[in-house]
C-alpha cells in the first residue's frame, strides 16, 4: 500500500515537473476565462452566510468574522445595533460573544467604563462572510499546524 | 511536551474529525487540544514592520516560524496605530502565501524562441535578462533614451525607487520613469508645489486628538483610512464638541459620523470652496495679521483644458493649456473682488447641497475659535482641477491663519504605503529629483550629478513620459522597453481600452512586469519577474504625516522569486556604459570606460560603503548576500545627502530599525510635527512666527481660481456619471487582499451600486446584470440598490478593485492638466440591462 502511494506521488511530482518546462497557459482564477480584451459575465449575487457558529480563527489576534447577516444594522451617530447582543450587558440574554476586552482600552491602554469610541464602527475589522467561494485558495499554515509538524510526536 | 490525557473517545473524536476535514479538502482545524508548555515550541519570533496597505502607516507587529509568517497584529507602541489594525492590517499574514505565488520568470514563447504572441513558459533569470538586455539595447539604438521607460509605485520601498530613478534618470539618462502615485496624489503634491514652495503636509496626525473640526473633501477615510477613522470617531465621539463635515458626490460610510452630510454635483466642489473664502471674507474674519505677513495672492492660468490627446477638441479650444502652471500678481482687494461672485447661495444653487449645511461648513473655517482639520483623498486629486482644489482648501486655511498649529491643518492623505516616502521624496516621478528638486532645472541637476558623480549633462534637461503619457507613447510605438515593477495599471490606469491594453500589445513593444501575482498586467506582458514582497526583503516606507518607518526582511520569498532591488541592480550589470552613454559624454569620465552601469550607479564607492556585517545580527539580507554590500544602508545613506540641511533631513539608517518611524525634518535627533511653525520646525528662523520657507520669501500663496467645468458630463446618450473608487476590505486592484479568502468573501465581486430610483425608472432590480457602458468600453456587473454606497439620482459608482470587472475601459484618461493625475471620478455612461441574465 505504502510503496503505492510512494509511486503514485513520484508519477505526479514527475509530471508536475515535466509541466513546468514546457509553455503554459498563465491565467487568473481571479480575472476568470475571458480574455483582457474582453468582459465576461458576472455571476449573479451570493448571499452572505447567516448562522451562528463561529469561524475557527487563522490566529489568536485575527478578529473574528461575522458568521451573520449585518444587512440594515444601523452603526452611525445614533446607535450600534451590533451591541444589542454582544454588549457585555447583552449576553446573557443573546448568548452572543461579548466584544472583546481589548475594545474597553484607549490609546493609551487604559480601560474605560465602556468600549473605547475607536472601537465604535465594528465593520472596520469585523465582516460578513459572502456564501461564493474565492477562486484562487491559500495556502497560510496556521501556528498549530506548524507546530504538529515540527513536533516529532505531533499527529499530522 | 507534557499533554493533558483525552480519554480514548475524545481522542478519536478529534481524530475523527481530522481525517473527514482533510477528506473533504477542508482547512485542518486548529487542533489545539492541547497546551503546548514547551517554550521553545510555543516561541514566536516577533518583529516590527509597517502594514503593506495604505498610506496611513501603521505599524504591525509579525510573528515568524520556520521561515513563514504566522500571525500579525497591532503594534501597540506604534503612535500611528496604538494596536489597532483594519481588517486588511489583521489579514496581513495571509498576504503572501495566495496559492498562485509567481515563484519563476516567464516568457513568451513559441518554439523555445521569444514570441510576443506565444504562451507564458518558464525561464531562468540569465535567459529572462539576457531578453531583456536585448530589447532594451534594441529600443534605445532605435529611438534613443527616449525608448526605454519604466512604471513604477508608491509601494517601491525608498531604496527600490532610489535605485529605480537612477538607473533610468543617470542610467539611460530616461526620464520616462513614472510611479502609479501620479494616479493617486499628483494633485497634492502640485498643490504643495504652488502654495507652498515645498511638498508634503505642514501638519500630521496629532491634529486629531487636538482640533474642534473635522471637513472630509471627497475622502472615504471610513473605508480607505480606517485606522485614522478610528481616531477621528474617537475624538468626535468623546468630546461632544467636535463636528464632522463630509462631501461627497455620493453617501459613503463616513457619512456615519457626520454631524455636516453634503452630496455635491460632480465638479462643484470648486464652488463651495471659493463661497467659503468668500463668507471669511464678507463676514470680516479674515486673519489679517496673517495674511498680510506670511501670504501673497496670485491670479492662476485658466482655460487650461483636459490633458487629453493634443488632437482632441477640448485640447484644441483650450487657449491656457501650454501654461497651464502660470500665475500672476494680484492684491488682497483684487482677490476679494474675485471670490465676490461666489456666494453662499449661488454655491447652494450649483452643487445641490441644501444652503445652511453649506452656511454651518463655511462658519466651522470662519469661526475664529474653532480649530479644523480638512482631509482629502482621490474626490480632490482625482479631478482635472485637483491641482486648484488643492491651492483653494489652502486658501481657506491660510485666510483663517489656521495652518501648522496643533488641531488646525489642511491634510492630504495618501493611498500607498509609501507614496510620500518613496514617489514624492525620492522623486520617482518623470519630472523630479529627490528632496523636490526638478529634471527640468539645471542646477538642480548639478546638485544631483555631484552626488551621484556623473558627468556634467548626464540627466536630461526635460521631463519624461508621465503615467498617462507611457501608455499613449506604448499605443503609438514611441515607448519600446517598458518595465513595470509593484503595480497593476492595466487594472488600475484610465481608459486602458483604447491606450494601455493596445499599448502593451503593440508588436512593436517589450513588456516587462515584475509582481508576486499574476495580475491582467502581468499577464498583458511579454516577460513576468517573480517579484518577492513586503517581509521577504529589508524595506522602507514613508507616510502621509512624513514618517520614515524600516523593517528586516523576516522570511525568504518563495522559489526564485526576488526583490525589485535585486532586479534592478542585477539587470543593470547587463550594460556596459558605452552601450547607454554617448562617447561626448563618456569622455568627461574616460575612467568610467569598459564599466557597467552597476559599477557606475552601485558601485561608486558610496552605496557599497556598508559592509554586511553592518547588517543588524539575526536578520537575512537577500540582497547583501547577492551583492556583497549592505545594499539597503548605502542606498538610502546616498539618497538622505540630497535633503540633510534643507529641510528634508532623514535620521540615519540605524536609529529607523529601532524607532517606530521618525517624521522629517529630523534635526539632532527630534523630529518634526508641525512645518512652517517657529518652535516646531528648526527650519523656522526667530522672530518670524510662521515661515513659508519653501519661497525665498517665505511667503505662502493665496490662489485666485475659478468654476471650470468636467471634461465630460452626462448627456441623453449616456445620462449618468460614474465614478470609481475603492472599498475597506480590498487594497487597490486587488491583488493581495483578493488571495486573502476572508477578505475576498466580505466583498467577492464589485457592483455597480445605483440610486433606487434611478433602477426603478430603468425598470432594473437588485442583482440583475448589467452593463455599464461609456464611449470607451463596458463592463457587466450586478446592480447595487443598497448596502454602504448611496449615489443620489444620476451617478452610479463602480469599486475598481475587481480584476473580472475591469471598470477602466470605461473610464476617461482626462487628466490634471497641471499634476497629470487623472480624474477617474468623473465620466458619462449609460446603464443597460443584460438581456437573459
Amino acid at each position: 500500500m505504502m510503496r503505492k502511494v510512494t509511486i503514485l506521488l513520484l508519477a505526479a511530482a514527475l509530471v508536475a515537473g515535466a509541466g513546468t518546462l514546457a509553455a503554459q497557459t498563465l491565467n487568473s482564477g481571479l480575472r476568470g476565462p475571458a480574455p483582457l480584451n474582453d468582459e465576461g459575465p458576472a455571476p449573479p449575487m451570493a448571499p452572505n452566510k447567516n448562522t451562528a457558529e463561529k469561524e475557527v480563527r487563522n490566529y489568536p489576534e485575527q478578529p473574528p468574522v461575522i458568521p451573520h447577516s449585518i444587512d440594515g444594522y444601523q452603526i452611525d451617530l445614533n446607535g450600534n445595533k451590533c451591541l444589542s447582543c454582544h454588549a457585555r450587558a447583552r449576553t446573557g440574554e443573546s448568548q452572543a460573544p461579548m466584544v472583546s476586552i481589548t475594545h474597553f482600552m484607549d490609546r493609551d491602554g487604559q480601560f474605560l467604563a465602556s468600549i473605547s469610541p475607536r472601537r465604535f464602527f465594528c465593520t472596520e475589522c469585523h465582516v460578513p462572510q459572502s456564501t461564493s467561494n474565492p477562486p484562487v485558495s491559500n495556502d497560510f499554515v496556521d501556528i498549530d499546524t506548524l507546530l504538529s509538524r515540527a513536533t516529532p510526536g505531533g499527529r499530522r | 511536551m507534557t499533554s493533558p490525557k483525552l480519554d480514548r473517545r475524545q481522542l478519536l473524536k478529534l481524530e475523527a474529525a481530522a481525517i473527514a476535514a482533510t477528506a473533504a479538502g477542508m482547512p485542518v482545524p486548529a487542533l489545539a487540544a492541547n497546551v503546548i508548555t514547551e517554550r521553545n515550541a510555543a516561541e514566536l519570533e516577533w518583529n516590527k514592520a509597517p502594514c503593506r496597505f495604505c498610506g496611513t502607516g501603521c505599524s504591525v507587529i509579525v510573528a515568524t516560524k520556520d521561515n513563514r509568517v504566522v500571525a500579525t497584529h497591532g503594534d501597540i507602541k506604534s503612535e500611528v496605530n496604538r494596536g489597532l489594525n483594519c481588517v486588511k492590517g489583521y489579514f496581513l499574514s495571509k498576504i503572501m502565501y495566495g496559492h498562485d505565488r509567481l515563484t519563476q520568470p516567464m516568457l513568451r514563447k513559441t518554439g523555445g524562441k521569444y514570441d510576443k504572441n506565444g504562451e507564458f513558459t518558464p525561464v531562468s533569470w540569465d535567459e529572462a535578462f539576457d531578453i531583456m538586455a536585448e530589447k532594451f539595447k534594441d529600443a534605445l539604438k532605435k529611438r534613443g533614451p527616449s525608448g526605454v521607460g519604466m512604471f513604477g509605485s508608491g509601494q517601491w520601498t525608498i531604496w527600490e525607487g532610489y535605485a529605480a530613478s537612477k538607473l533610468l534618470k543617470a542610467g539611460f539618462r530616461s526620464n520616462n520613469i513614472d510611479p502609479n502615485a501620479r494616479h493617486c496624489m499628483a494633485s497634492a503634491v502640485a498643490g504643495m508645489m504652488r502654495t507652498f514652495g515645498i511638498d508634503e503636509p505642514a501638519g500630521c496626525y496629532d491634529d486629531i486628538e487636538a482640533t474642534d473640526a473635522f471637513v472630509l473633501w471627497g475622502s472615504n477615510m471610513a473605508e480607505m483610512h480606517p485606522i485614522l477613522w478610528t481616531r477621528v470617531t474617537d475624538r468626535r465621539l468623546s468630546a461632544p464638541h467636535v463636528r464632522v463635515a463630509v462631501l461627497s458626490t455620493f453617501e459613503h460610510r463616513s457619512f456615519d459620523l457626520a454631524d455636516i452630510g453634503m452630496v455635491f454635483v460632480p465638479q462643484t466642489d470648486l464652488y463651495i470652496l471659493n463661497a467659503i473664502a468668500n463668507h471669511i471674507i464678507k463676514t470680516g474674519r479674515v486673519n489679517k495679521a496673517f495674511v498680510d505677513a506670511h501670504t501673497v495672492f496670485k491670479r492662476g492660468q485658466t482655460d487650461i483644458g483636459y490633458g487629453l490627446r493634443p488632437d482632441h477638441p477640448l485640447e484644441k479650444k483650450a487657449t491656457g493649456a501650454a501654461k497651464a502652471n502660470d500665475a500672476t500678481d494680484m492684491s488682497y482687494d483684487e482677490f476679494a473682488k474675485f471670490v465676490a461672485d461666489y456666494t453662499l447661495e449661488k454655491a447652494a444653487e450649483m452643487s445641490g447641497v441644501p444652503l445652511n449645511r453649506i452656511r454651518e461648513l463655511a462658519e466651522l473655517y470662519a469661526d475664529p475659535k474653532t480649530k479644523v482639520v480638512s482631509f482629502w483623498t482621490m474626490g480632490f486629486n482625482q479631478h482635472t482641477r485637483g491641482v486648484w482644489c488643492n491651492n483653494l482648501v489652502y486658501n481657506i486655511h491660510l485666510l483663517t491663519g489656521k495652518i501648522a498649529t496643533a488641531g488646525n491643518s489642511p491634510f492630504s492623505l495618501t493611498g500607498q504605503p509609501s507614496a510620500c516616502g518613496t514617489a514624492r521624496e525620492v522623486g520617482t516621478f518623470s519630472h523630479r529629483l529627490p528632496a523636490d528638486m526638478l529634471v527640468a532645472n539645471k542646477a538642480h541637476r548639478d546638485i544631483a550629478e555631484k552626488i551621484w558623480q556623473l558627468p556634467e549633462g548626464t540627466i536630461p534637461d526635460k521631463p519624461g513620459y508621465h503615467a498617462v503619457l507611457q501608455s499613449r507613447m506604448l499605443r503609438d510605438g514611441k515607448l519600446n522597453a517598458y518595465w513595470v515593477q509593484v503595480n497593476n495599471n492595466l487594472q488600475a490606469g484610465a481608459n486602458i481600452n483604447e491606450e494601455t491594453l493596445p499599448g502593451f500589445r503593440n508588436p512593436e513593444n517589450f513588456i516587462v512586469v515584475s509582481d508576486a501575482y499574476p495580475t491582467v498586467t502581468a499577464l498583458a506582458a511579454d516577460l513576468i519577474l517573480p517579484a518577492a514582497m513586503w517581509v521577504e526583503k529589508e524595506g522602507a516606507y514613508g507616510n502621509a504625516e512624513r514618517r520614515t518607518q524600516f523593517w528586516h526582511q523576516l522570511v525568504k520569498a518563495p522559489g526564485e522569486s526576488r526583490s525589485d532591488l535585486w532586479q534592478l541592480m542585477e539587470f543593470s550589470k547587463r550594460f556596459k556604459i558605452e552601450e547607454v552613454w554617448p562617447e561626448e559624454l563618456l569622455a568627461k569620465k574616460p575612467e568610467y570606460r569598459g564599466k557597467t552601469m552597476f559599477d557606475v550607479l552601485y558601485r561608486n564607492g558610496v552605496v557599497d560603503k556598508y559592509p554586511v556585517s553592518d547588517i543588524e545580527a539575526g536578520y537575512a539580507n537577500d540582497e547583501a548576500k547577492a551583492f556583497g554590500f549592505y545594499v539597503q544602508k548605502g542606498l538610502f545613506e546616498e539618497y538622505a545627502s540630497f535633503g540633510r540641511g534643507h529641510g528634508h533631513d532623514l535620521a540615519p539608517f540605524d536609529i529607523y530599525h529601532r524607532e517606530r518611524g521618525l517624521r522629517w525634518p529630523v534635526v539632532n535627533g527630534q523630529e518634526t510635527r508641525w512645518r512652517f511653525k517657529e518652535g516646531s520646525d528648526p527650519y523656522v528662523r526667530q522672530g518670524t512666527n510662521y515661515q513659508f520657507y519653501g519661497f525665498p520669501d517665505g511667503k505662502a500663496r493665496i490662489f485666485a481660481l475659478p468654476f471650470e467645468p468636467a471634461a465630460e458630463s452626462p448627456d441623453k446618450e449616456y445620462p449618468f456619471w460614474l465614478s470609481t473608487g475603492r472599498v475597506l476590505e480590498h487594497w487597490h486592484s486587488g491583488t493581495m487582499t483578493r488571495r486573502v479568502p476572508e477578505l475576498y468573501r466580505a466583498f467577492p465581486e464589485a457592483v455597480c451600486f445605483m440610486h433606487p430610483d434611478d433602477a426603478q425608472e430603468a425598470k432594473l432590480r437588485r442583482g440583475d446584470e448589467v452593463k455599464v457602458i461609456s464611449r470607451r468600453g463596458f463592463i457587466r456587473a450586478r446592480l447595487e440598490t443598497r448596502g454602504r454606497d448611496r449615489p443620489p439620482k444620476g451617478l452610479v459608482f463602480v469599486p475598481w478593485f475587481d480584476e473580472s470587472k475591469l471598470i477602466n475601459k470605461v473610464t476617461l484618461d482626462a487628466t490634471d492638466p497641471i499634476s497629470l493625475q487623472t480624474d477617474f471620478k468623473k465620466c458619462a455612461v449609460r446603464i443597460e440591462k443584460v438581456v437573459g441574465s
